[in-house]
């Protein structure tokens, strides 16, 4: 593994002409975008858009009808299995395991990602200690309130310390105040150098990040910086842009 | 008790073996309100609509439903309401038009008798009526659910997180078919937890851990929020935050899209103090103002507390 050139690349994701047909239906549709190191990139976009067709692409779950592409590094083509041992991924959905305790969630995503255990030991404790949870280390994940669970989800998401982590609506249904406390960890994250790609239903979260696109019927329709999205559509806030241009759309999902 | 009462709640509370879902919960909804109960997962929102729905017991209080007592006459009550729940539950297997049929009959109705009250919604599924349920997309699975909850012309409709993982244009879609119920008089309880929803109801209860913070109008809320709300911007805004919650007057401060909100206890502090401190701790293009507050912002007050 070359790991020296990665680490100095500036693009941590690079798509181009990324497409996604199943059958004669086309999900995603030859789209193009570069996602920086360390940038906070918010993946928008209407139900039925092609956001998790090309999310489990990017992943290495699924492999493109056309186009092509590097995560961290290896090609979404070819190197599926790398590019899974250098992501992270959680989503609302799915994140831990609710009959296991704490600890043994994270010993066992550790240990998935062919961390040693005397790494894994040092850093549990380390993320006890940040997340103020000794007090949780032994509890069954299930006994855990929705807000909790999720912060840890993403802990054990970047336990590994991967390049990008893959977040699909990592608030969902979150109260507000804790919904805010997981943007500040996102941030904590990205100063460590961790790459965030997020995909959300709440408009204000698509203010916390760096660079925001939105995808209209399997294609990008917009890409850049919150602010001058805002400017070029002439909008308050990131609603408007995303009302503006998702109304657009034709189809809804699958 | 009043006739122009629809629901009626009164000290409800239920346990899960240790959890306690509600406690004490109470409060009354008038026919043809859109009522909304606001507050994230796991607060107790799914548990009210089961006891009201008559699905479970509570363990204490009483609760009517068009005047009808959640446990004597539930039978009663189940021909008055729709329910439309979190989950998708309607025959996978049935096309779009069958499970509309079906849950007519079951009601010992027709299509054709209440069809004027789906017409509007259902014209937009039509087009897809011989596709199985299952098959559907989430928001025409939505629709579809909406229109077997209606079918027999329920006098309350209880709408359990319709909007959920929904994106931001069919929620406000979907918001507007129900601004269009409700002018056919159809009391509506609607849970959500996006608390951008909550202006879209004629009234609401914030809801959080099994218990109500605060009833009332959405102006109301916004009204009797008692501290000063300014939001603050500048060039590092992660900084910011921090330097924020350092200062001493300052209550409380959260990211909020593309600014801070910050609030103080009313006379603690002055915008000029606060932007002297902010500017000799290296921050540019400081900016602050005050503003109304959301409901987000009264419901993170009100859970502080």
């Amino acid at each position: 593994m070359n790991r020296k050139i990665l680490h100095n690349a500036d693009e941590v994701i690079i798509v181009e002409n990324l497409t996604k047909k199943f059958g004669n239906f086309t999900a995603v549709d030859a789209i193009s975008f570069e996602v920086k190191r360390g940038e906070i990139f918010g993946f928008l976009g209407a139900n039925g858009a092609g956001k998790t067709t090309a999310m489990r692409i990017l992943c290495g779950l699924s492999i493109p009808s056309g186009g092509k592409g590097m995560v961290a590094g290896y090609d979404i083509a070819h190197e599926q299995e790398k590019i899974k041992k250098n992501i992270g991924y959680m989503s609302q959905k799915f994140s831990l395991y609710d009959d296991l305790k704490v600890w043994e969630n994270i010993e066992l995503f550790g240990g998935i990602y062919g961390m040693k255990d005397i790494d894994i030991k040092r850093k549990t404790n380390e993320l006890m200690l940040q997340l103020q949870f000794e007090n949780e280390r032994d509890k069954l994940v299930k006994s855990l309130p929705l807000g909790v669970k999720q912060k840890l989800a993403f802990s054990v998401a970047i336990f590994h310390n991967p390049q990008v982590v893959f977040l699909d609506e990592p608030t969902g249904g979150v109260d507000p105040i804790t919904r805010r406390q997981f943007w500040e960890l996102i941030y904590d994250a990205t100063a460590k150098g961790i790459t965030v790609f997020v995909t959300t239903h709440y408009m204000d979260e698509a203010e916390y990040c760096d660079r925001v696109s939105i995808m209209v019927d399997g294609k990008i329709e917009a890409l850049d910086s919150p602010k001058n999205l805002k400017n070029q559509f002439q909008a308050t806030n990131m609603n408007e842009v995303f009302q503006q241009l998702a109304r657009k759309a034709t189809r809804a999902d699958s | 008790m009043n006739t122009d009462t629809a629901i009626q709640c009164q000290s409800i509370s239920k346990k899960y073996d240790k959890i306690e879902a509600l406690k004490d919960i109470s409060f009354e909804t008038e026919k043809g309100e859109i009522f909304g109960i606001i507050g994230p997962d796991g607060a107790g929102k799914t548990t009210l609509f089961r006891i009201l729905t008559t699905l479970i017991l509570a363990d204490n209080g009483t609760a009517t439903v068009d005047g009808f007592d959640v446990v004597t006459d539930y039978k009663e009550i189940r021909k008055r309401v729709g329910y439309m729940p979190g989950r998708f539950s309607l025959y996978q297997d049935l096309t779009v038009e069958e499970n509309l049929n079906f849950f007519a009959t079951v009601f010992n109705t027709t299509v054709e008798a209440n069809y004027a009250l789906i017409k509007d919604i259902y014209q937009q599924i039509e087009p897809f009526k011989t596709r199985r349920a299952g098959k559907l997309s989430g928001g025409m699975k939505q629709k579809l659910a909406l229109c077997c909850a209606l079918i027999h012309k329920p006098s309350v409709l209880f709408l359990d997180e319709p909007t959920t993982g929904v994106d931001a244009v069919s929620r406000k879609e979907f918001w507007d078919m129900l601004q269009s119920l409700k002018t056919q008089g159809i009391t509506i309880l609607v849970s959500t937890p996006y608390m951008d929803e909550a202006s879209l109801c004629d009234r609401i209860a914030l809801i959080k851990d099994g218990e109500f913070l605060k009833i009332d109008t959405p102006k109301n809320i916004v009204k009797q929020f008692e501290k000063t709300l300014w939001i603050v911007q500048g060039d590092n805004m992660p900084k910011l935050l921090k330097d924020l919650r350092a200062m001493q007057q300052i209550k409380s401060c959260y990211a909020f899209g593309d600014s801070h909100h910050v609030t103080v206890e009313k006379g603690e502090l002055t915008m000029d103090i606060l932007k002297e401190y902010l500017v000799k701790n290296g921050h540019s293009n400081v900016c602050i103002q005050s503003i109304v507050p959301t409901v987000e912002d009264c419901f993170m007050e009100l859970s502080n507390r």
